[in-house]
């Protein structure tokens, strides 16, 4: 034997198959559809967050998840339940600037939404058996994309952001006169909290962590059980690309 | 019952070919390895295809069937309307013999590559013992059959040969994961020979081998994803990392 | 259960397709059987879309293993014949498994056998010859003319016909059933065959050519299935796979021979050979009841309570007579410490 296949490979022909697919169903929508509702979204994203209005619902003691926590002196000072520990953010800085690097960082690290925008956005490819456009490829190899092993670093934020969002929903049960209150606003963002608990539990570093690391499962029961459970949520991880969308754009 | 379908096959070898059309009679219940098979038979005596146990077990008639990548005896024809033309290449990744077999050694090579199985040094054979809930992860990879669907469908090689030296690809990723979560392998540097030899980063998780595994494995989330994970936690977790640096200076 | 199976078809109680149905799901739970059966589970599933958990499948019986083959040397797995330094092991090596081969049993064979006799035999044999043999370049030509000739046969047979035909013929006479007229039959038509299979053509290259693999293949197929049915009409019994409508007992005489194929000028000739006998120390494993049925009165006088066989024998069919010997047999058991 001379070369290894992997090198012969190269200089050997494969069959001559013009075109690049063959595929005769709709292989384009699938990208499609997952262009124009991330694009929508980030559009509103972007908008609501500059605006930096109605983040706060004083007589229920509503706050938007997206400014939560506010800790710079330009919130509102009912609505700083952590303190005001920064200066004033100059006009158009958000108050989002504080969380939702770590929000954006955690879901732009996803492993389901980098395969979305992989495929969608990069078209690497479109779709399975599609070729891709680009002359080169080292996948997560090198820099930037090297970058998104750092995921589990994210997740720790994220899971330090739930709890703050779930504080805010607790304090949302804050009636108009004080005392305990219910309204729409309660639904909304408790839904977001749920959604946000599922979507950092089913991650996939989560559920390595929990128990996927381990060689032996049956010298931990408990983080066999842990793991389990995340495998479950796992399979249902990307539901929340559509559900956390929703409670979002409330 | 039976209809007369169109078929159209490609034909040649390294040297060139084309797609060549057919009318294939087709009868209740067949597969596309049956209807290649009739062609084969009545009209294309030469007509190159490898298979074997037309049941799905051996991974030998792996091809490519209206662009999809299939295995021909899993994939009936009564999927297609009659009046459709069903398209048969050969797996565009690996380089032709002839008609609809290629020549997979790529794949035999990687596995050969692959560090097998280390047993604990202080056990004899007959003394293995392991736990179902142990072992239970490594058996889903067990169920491949080789027929290196995915590895022809993956985008790393399928659209760049020149990266098959660097990489193994998601057949050879879930032997990496079956190795690395077995109760009983006592081999310590799996994750680094997986991010450094095989080319475990290169993989960007889009998830085509798992759409066109036949065995249903789930090689993205159970076998890539957690490798990845674990890759994370050998070269990625910085106190990690920092702990590495600090200790390699004191004992230098 | 084959034969079952034919007598209900044959009774006209078969399934719509000819074969009949097997239920799982009345009597294990989904959850079982697919993690038992997966892959009985996922074929129905993906290619005839029955749902093995909730109804019933069709089946039917068809060829599963082949119990003859290359007569080989228990020992050292050499074949036996003229070929030296040919060595077999697993289904293609025959007298294994007797006449039908039990479940399982044929991958424990290829493990053991495939190691112990067929890889250490040839190894043995590598190192011990020496000189590696010449080919002589005339039977190389020889060889390569022959593989060459399907192409130059402008006006021969589709290859693919004639093992269409080949396994129909096959299929229908030498089937799960025999009788003599129809093995006979079988017989005749192979005849036929054989010069039809000697004519057959190629088309095309060399490279990855079925055509001209199947061309050459035939002619093998044609002397195996010969084989078969030589054997199976001189085999005048039943056991295990095989089956003679006009023969339906298993008879002990019978065992004590195989049937060995030989290839001559005139073609496939079956000879009679007598197989060894079993050493006393493994017929006394058995109880002398269990024998009965497989053995002659004469082989059984050999057993550990075969002595006074011929008078019990002669002796009445007496319940007491029979006690006597199972309670004898039961003390030999203990004795043994079983
Ligand atoms: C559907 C089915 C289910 C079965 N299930 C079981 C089971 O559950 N348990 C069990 O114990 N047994 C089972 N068996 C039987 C068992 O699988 C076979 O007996 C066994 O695999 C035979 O192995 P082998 O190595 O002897 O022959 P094979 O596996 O048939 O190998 C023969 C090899 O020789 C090659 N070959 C042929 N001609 C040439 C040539 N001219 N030149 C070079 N190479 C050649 C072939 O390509 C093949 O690779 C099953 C059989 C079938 C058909
Ligand atoms: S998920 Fe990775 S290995 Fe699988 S096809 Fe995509 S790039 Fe290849
Ligand atoms: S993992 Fe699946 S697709 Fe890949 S070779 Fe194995 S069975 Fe085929
Ligand atoms: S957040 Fe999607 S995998 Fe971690
Ligand atoms: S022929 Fe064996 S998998 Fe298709």
């Amino acid at each position: 034997m001379s070369a290894p296949a992997a090198v012969r490979d190269i200089a050997r022909r494969r069959a001559t198959i013009a075109g690049r697919t063959l595929r005769t169903d709709r292989w384009w929508l699938q990208p499609l559809i997952t262009v124009v509702g991330l694009v929508a979204w980030v559009l509103y994203a972007v908008i609501r967050t500059a605006t930096q209005k109605y983040y706060w619902v004083p007589q229920y003691h509503y706050l938007t998840p997206f400014a939560s926590p506010c800790i710079s002196a330009s919130c509102i000072p009912e609505a700083s339940h952590l303190g005001q520990w920064l200066p004033a953010f100059p006009p158009l800085v958000p108050f989002a600037i504080i969380t939702l690097p770590f929000l954006l960082g955690f879901r732009l690290t996803c492993y389901y939404y980098r395969k979305a925008y992989y495929r969608s956005f990069w078209l690497s490819p479109p779709a399975c058996a599609v070729s891709e456009p680009h002359k080169k490829y080292s996948g997560e190899t090198r820099f930037p994309l090297i970058f998104q092993n750092v995921h589990r670093y994210f997740f720790y934020a994220a899971g330090i952001i739930a709890l703050l969002n779930t504080y805010d929903s607790i304090v949302a049960f804050h009636g108009k006169t004080g005392g305990f209150g219910f309204g729409l606003g309660n639904v909304i963002l408790l839904a977001n909290v749920v959604l946000l608990w599922a979507y950092t539990a089913s991650c996939h570093s989560c559920r390595s962590l929990v128990g996927g690391r381990l060689k032996h499962f049956s010298k931990h029961p408990v983080r066999y059980w842990m793991w389990r459970q995340v495998s479950k949520l796992n399979e249902k991880h990307i539901w929340h690309w559509r559900g956390r969308r929703w409670a979002r754009s409330r | 019952m039976g209809y007369d379908a169109k078929l159209r096959v490609w034909r040649g070898d390294d040297e060139g070919g084309e797609l060549k059309d057919f009318t294939v009679e087709v009868n209740e219940g067949e597969v596309v390895l049956d209807v290649i098979h009739r062609l084969q038979a009545t009209q294309a005596p030469d007509l190159a295809v490898r298979w074997n146990c037309k049941a799905g077990k051996c991974g030998s008639c792996s091809a490519e069937v209206n662009g999809r990548p299939r295995l021909m005896c899993m994939t009936r024809m009564n999927t297609f309307t009659e009046q459709e033309t069903v398209t048969v290449t050969p797996l565009r990744t690996f380089p032709v013999v002839r008609d609809l077999v290629t020549d997979v050694s790529f794949n035999y090579e990687k596995a050969l590559e692959m560090p097998a199985f280390q047993p604990p040094a202080e056990l004899k054979p007959g003394e293995y013992r392991m736990a179902q809930v142990d072992v239970e992860r490594s058996q889903e990879f067990r169920k491949c059959i080789e027929c290196f669907l995915c590895q022809n469908t993956c985008h790393v090689v399928r659209d760049h040969d020149e990266n098959k030296p660097a990489f193994s690809g998601p057949r050879m990723f879930i032997r990496a994961a079956e190795l690395d979560m077995h109760p009983l392998d006592a081999a310590e540097n799996r994750k680094e020979f997986a991010q450094e030899s095989q080319g475990l980063g290169m993989c960007n998780i889009t998830k085509c081998c798992t759409e066109v595994c036949p065995e249903g494995i789930h090689i993205t989330d159970n076998a890539i994803i957690p490798m990845k994970e674990r890759v994370v936690d050998r070269k990625y977790d910085p106190l990690v990392w920092l702990g590495s640096k600090i200790f390699k200076r004191a004992g230098a | 259960m084959a034969r079952a199976i034919n007598s209900e078809i044959k009774a006209g109680r078969g399934s719509p397709h000819g074969g009949i149905f097997l239920d799982i799901a009345s009597r294990r739970t989904p959850e079982y059987i697919r993690k038992r059966l997966p892959s009985m589970y996922h074929q129905f599933k993906e290619l005839a879309d029955v749902d093995i958990t909730a109804e019933p499948m069709e089946i039917g019986p068809t060829c599963h293993y082949v119990m003859g083959g290359v007569e080989v040397d228990p020992d050292s797995a050499a074949a036996r014949g003229s070929i030296e330094g040919l060595f077999a092991a697993g289904e293609v090596s025959g007298g294994m498994h007797g006449s039908n081969r039990l479940g399982g049993n044929s991958l424990s064979d290829l493990l053991v056998f495939g190691r112990r006799r067929a890889g250490v035999g040839a190894a043995e044999y590598a190192t011990k010859i020496g000189e590696r043999p010449k080919v002589a370049q005339s039977d190389v030509d020889e060889a390569v003319t022959e593989a060459l000739a399907p192409f130059t046969r402008d006006s021969g047979e589709n290859p693919f016909a004639l093992q269409a035909e080949l396994q129909q013929n096959m299929n229908d006479l030498v089937g799960l059933i025999r009788t003599a007229d129809e093995l006979e039959q079988a017989i005749k038509r192979l005849q036929e065959l054989a010069a039809r299979v000697h004519n057959a053509a190629a088309t095309g290259g060399r490279a990855y050519n079925p055509s001209w693999h199947l061309a050459l293949d035939l002619r093998n197929m044609l002397l195996v299935s010969e084989c078969a049915a030589k054997a199976a009409l001189m085999r005048q019994e039943s056991r295990g796979g095989h089956t003679r409508d006009d023969f339906p007992k298993m008879d002990p005489v019978w065992r004590k021979v195989n049937l060995i194929c030989k290839l001559d000028e005139s073609g496939v000739q079956v000879v009679k050979q007598d197989i060894p006998e079993i050493p006393t120390r493994l017929l006394d494993l058995f109880e002398i009841d269990e024998l009965h049925k497989y053995m002659t009165d004469e082989e059984l006088t050999r057993h550990r309570d075969g002595g006074s066989l011929s008078d019990t024998t002669a002796a009445s069919e007496g319940g007491a007579v029979n006690g006597v010997r199972r309670e004898t047999a039961r003390l030999a058991r203990r004795r043994r410490g079983w």
